[in-house]
């Protein structure tokens, strides 16, 4: 059945001055989307881990993190629920910075997260400097909500690829579905493509 | 699926709540304590949905009332509060639950408990009761911020004054009418304790409202000692993302 | 906004799920494949503001049900319920509606 148009409804939405991706509307708060209970991991026991799914190649606590050299970014977010957000700046440490001294000839990588998240992407979307762990946004630190204390930010993918709370990387030679991407959502999810579904 | 309500009627509750009364043909009756879900739709093909509980009474006849509050931040409250008009039509899905529901043949002891907008749907078991002329006895303990927030209160006034009547008893949590003997504050195990059904009569306790009233009032229920599996809840809260 | 409470319950994913099960899943019971706890659907956790619908079991929070409504098809993961089962009776008893 079609949809009957609601009289005068148009919804939240801001017009959009700027070109989005298909299918996408502005936002200029920031909706919070969570697909499970907030961890909530002390720093003293926070970990990041790069590994090869059998072996640990890369391991930092928050100290050691934070040691990392870092840089400021500025970025667009587009989330696959149709809202985008211009303009966010963040702080975090850059994947390249993370993955230099890491030899592989793995393709993909699979990210977990604390709690029971996971996400899936070619490990060349990650260099390049198209991603970093971020653990700064607007100025402050990066709340909980929003994936504090760090978060995975791809922001040239859909924003569910940038996996709130990351915990681990493993790197692998064959593609996996994550979470979303197991269940109807596009392996890829390339906003500019409007890749939001399996078989787009 | 989605079924096409014509709003029939509109009135205010509050300065915040609007009751829309709505006909729907060709729609199962519901039971009390169900919801509905309504899909608006902009011109430009955007649409969202969202989840209201029916405020009315189980009928045959196809009317339905919803009871909705206007949120600063919604998206559809606002919508819906303030732009729909007599003659509008709605896409309703539903009726929709079968555990949060209170049918008019059940007689064992039921204790209703509401947070702010929470009282919706227990208003419908209240008033299924009613029309049904059921003599099972109710109570109504409802957590309201002040005095102008409380909806129904003449009817529930009526419903509390009567045969086989509902006994009403309020926690204000912000502002207290003058003289109210306790001052404003959040249903704790005092309140519960002197104004709810005790657990040795076997209540079936009806919860409603935002997720963290309900977590509390829960707690605080087993806490006397009632069952787990005698604690029904409704948990409401932000549900929207654009479809 | 607090990060504990972000959660709904069963009755709020009811609707959409409404589109599958011809019987209300909210008084249905299920087994939670992860720590065994029985509990009716009305009392999973449910976290509606993603990209799909989370069900979680209120005693461990394992994911129990998964829902996605992508164009014109629906996902369904049920994987997280070693079972789901359905009271019928309620179906058959006509509620008198009074007026």
């Amino acid at each position: 059945m079609m949809a009957i148009i609601s009289r005068g409804f148009s919804g939240r939405r801001s017009a959009a001055v700027v070109k989005l991706p298909p299918g996408q509307y502005l936002t200029t708060d920031f909706p919070v989307l969570s697909a499970g209970p907030t961890p909530n991991v002390p720093l003293d026991n926070w970990q990041l881990t790069i590994d090869d799914g059998t072996k640990v190649l890369r391991k930092w606590d928050w100290e050691s993190f934070r040691g990392l050299p870092n840089e400021t970014f500025t970025v667009d977010l587009h989330c696959v629920t149709r809202w985008s957000k211009l303009g966010a700046t963040w702080e975090g440490v850059s994947l390249d910075t993370l993955l230099a001294e890491v030899n592989t000839d793995a393709s993909y990588a699979f990210v977990h997260s604390y709690g029971d998240y996971t996400t899936n992407l070619p490990l060349k979307d990650l260099l390049n400097q198209k991603a970093w762990i971020a653990f700064r946004f607007d100025g402050g630190e990066l709340a909980l909500e929003h994936g504090g204390p760090a978060r995975l930010l791809v922001p040239h993918l859909y924003l569910w690829k940038s996996a709130k709370w990351i915990r681990r990387i493993t790197l692998t030679h064959e593609d996996k579905p994550g979470f979303w991407e197991g269940l109807g959502y596009h392996n890829y999810g390339d906003p500019w493509r409007e890749q939001r579904y399996w078989g787009e | 699926m989605w079924h096409v309500g014509t709003v029939v009627a509109l009135n205010d509750e509050t300065e915040t709540v609007r009751t829309v009364r709505l006909k729907v043909s060709n729609w199962r009756s519901h039971v009390a304590g169900q919801h509905v879900d309504v899909r608006v739709t902009a011109s430009d093909g955007y649409s969202a949905v969202r989840s209201y509980s029916i405020a009315s009474a189980p009928n045959s006849d196809g009317h339905l009332e919803l009871t909705i509050e206007r949120l600063p931040e919604g998206e559809v409250s606002p919508y819906l509060t303030q732009e729909v008009e007599v003659g509008d039509r709605l896409e309703l899905r539903g009726p929709i639950g079968g555990w949060f529901v209170w049918r008019n043949y059940q007689t064992e002891p039921v204790q209703l408990i509401g947070g702010g907008s929470g009282i919706v749907p227990l208003m419908a078991m209240i008033r299924s009761r009613a029309s049904a002329g059921s003599s099972a006895p109710f109570r109504l303990l409802y957590s309201v911020r002040e005095p102008s927030a409380v909806l129904y209160r003449d009817e529930l006034h009526t419903l509390s004054n009567r045969d086989y009547p509902v006994t009403v008893s309020y926690a204000y949590t912000r502002a207290i009418p003058q003289g109210w003997p306790r001052p404003p504050g959040h249903i704790d195990a005092s309140l519960i304790a002197n104004t709810t059904w005790p657990s040795n009569l076997a209540p079936i306790c009806y919860v409603c409202g935002p997720t963290s009233f309900v977590e509390t009032i829960a707690g605080l229920l087993t806490a006397c000692g009632h069952g787990t599996d005698k604690i029904r809840a409704e948990r409401f809260g932000p549900t929207g993302e654009p479809q | 906004m607090s990060s504990d409470n972000d959660y709904l319950d069963g009755n709020a994913a009811a609707g959409e799920l409404s589109s599958i099960f011809a019987t209300d899943i909210t008084a249905a019971e299920g087994q939670c494949a992860n720590c065994g706890a029985t509990k009716r659907f009305a009392e999973a956790h449910v976290y509606m503001q993603t990209p799909g619908v989370v069900a979680r079991c209120a005693a461990c929070e394992h994911v129990l049900l998964r829902v996605v409504n992508v164009r014109h098809r629906i996902f369904l993961d049920v994987r997280g319920m070693t079972f789901l089962s359905f009271d019928t009776s309620q179906d058959r008893r006509t509620v008198q509606a009074a007026s």
